[in-house]
């Protein structure tokens, strides 16, 4: 298929609105197309732009108790009228707010997914993806010693499908951590390395997800948040996390 | 986010000003909870309620101002532009372009603006854009297509200077 064809569904491959069959396809495209990687990255990086340019605005004060005042006049007259009413309407309230209200999935643990999913995108698309290049792990962990203030255990891999092709230091609100990179098959898998301090915009609990077409395990371990981020497999990735939870407790 | 943050977000890019905002909020409140006995347990609330809000914002004197400027005629024939068609491959963004970036989107038409703050700030899928706007979803990604292309032709006049 001529890349033009492929240029077509870049953005909707962002979107994750691709069907698994042609997300598949894609991924498999990118990986040997230094053209398409970059048009892609061009594509996160514009929706990333938006997210954090359009996350703007916020209700004032004076808004939700307006709002909160609202509520209550509203269910005053009825519950006057009828008890039973009353109730359906209190219940609709009720279930309105709850579903206005509630703590969804916050968008900064969203911001800091997108800004790893990127960190990952820009290492594939970059010449020199790894600092220190090697695939032992005798060699990659002591590297890192001195440049990010923690250190971390890395699991064996003999016998596993993964090989760890290197690793490097990264960055996440100004605060360094490690980028370990690891292939599997012809996927290559970013694991990020941080030290979870508190409001970091780090989700609160372990987590699977998919986001902007790759798929995600988080977890902590020892006051390090650990990500595992790439188009691999789900299964895959985390049969990684498990590997590195394992290391991290031997 | 919770959702009535996402909503005041999305009021405040609709109508451009935080009085208006403010009661659109306030207006789909209302007419959420009046129309809530009918709202359908297990479908989509997030499309329903934000399809409260821009419609109640359409209706609105700050809607009807903004009335649609762009030929709608146009887009359904239009066939879905590459997402990097005769754009530059790759605009360098970083934080220090924000307020670029939210002088673009303030640029776009409304139809326009709408369909990319649900795609890339609410996450919503097609099919969700397409159930709040009320278009097809091929008309989603014909606009989303359009409102990109258009986001970026403007940054680049504005990185470059122009």
């Amino acid at each position: 298929m001529a890349c033009d064809t492929w240029r077509e569904k870049i953005e909707a491959y962002a979107d994750a609105e691709l069907s698994p069959e042609e997300m598949r396809a894609m991924g498999e495209h990118l990986r040997g197309c230094a053209s398409c990687t970059s048009d892609l990255l061009g594509c996160v990086q514009l929706k990333r732009a938006i997210k954090t340019a359009g996350t703007r605005y916020s209700p004032g004060v004076a808004l939700r108790q307006r709002m909160q005042e609202g509520i209550s006049k509203k269910n005053k007259p009825v519950w006057i009228r009828t008890w039973l009413p009353g109730l359906a309407a209190t219940a609709a309230v009720v279930a309105l707010a709850f579903l206005l209200f509630r703590p969804g999935s916050s968008t900064r643990e969203g911001q800091t997914i997108s800004e790893l999913a990127d960190l990952h995108v820009a290492t594939m698309a970059s010449a020199t993806p790894v600092d220190v290049i090697s695939t032992d792990r005798h060699t990659v962990k002591p590297w890192f010693q001195g440049k990010i203030p923690f250190t971390f255990n890395l699991p064996e891999l003999a016998d596993t499908p993964f090989t760890l092709e290197g690793g490097r230091v990264s960055y996440l609100d100004q605060a360094p951590g490690a980028q370990l990179i690891f292939k599997i098959g012809n996927h290559r898998v970013s694991v990020f390395i941080f030290q979870n301090m508190a409001n970091r915009g780090f989700p609160s609990e372990d987590e699977r997800s998919r986001h902007l077409t790759f798929n995600v395990d988080t977890w902590t371990d020892e006051n390090l948040r650990y990500f595992v981020i790439g188009d691999a497999d789900p299964n895959d990735i985390h049969r990684l996390s498990e590997l590195l939870r394992m290391a991290a407790r031997s | 986010m919770p959702l009535f943050d996402s909503l005041y977000n999305f009021a405040r890019w609709l109508t451009h000003d935080r009085e208006a905002a403010d009661d659109l909020v306030q207006e789909t409140f209302g007419k959420a909870l009046k129309g809530f006995p009918s709202f359908q347990q297990g479908t989509n609330f997030r499309a329903w309620i934000f399809r409260i809000l821009r419609n109640t914002f359409l209706t609105s004197r700050t809607g009807l101002k903004n009335e649609i400027t762009v030929s709608l005629d146009s887009e359904e024939s239009e066939s879905v532009q590459p997402a990097t068609a005769d754009t530059p491959e790759s605009l360098f963004l970083d934080r220090s372009n924000q307020r670029m970036v939210q002088e673009a989107i303030e640029e776009l038409p409304v139809i326009f603006r709408e369909v990319i703050l649900l795609c890339d700030i609410e996450e919503m899928s097609y099919q969700e854009i397409a159930e709040t706007v009320s278009i097809p979803i091929g008309t989603v990604m014909s606009r989303l297509a359009r409102a990109r292309n258009a986001l970026r032709l403007t940054l680049t006049r504005k990185l470059q200077g122009v």
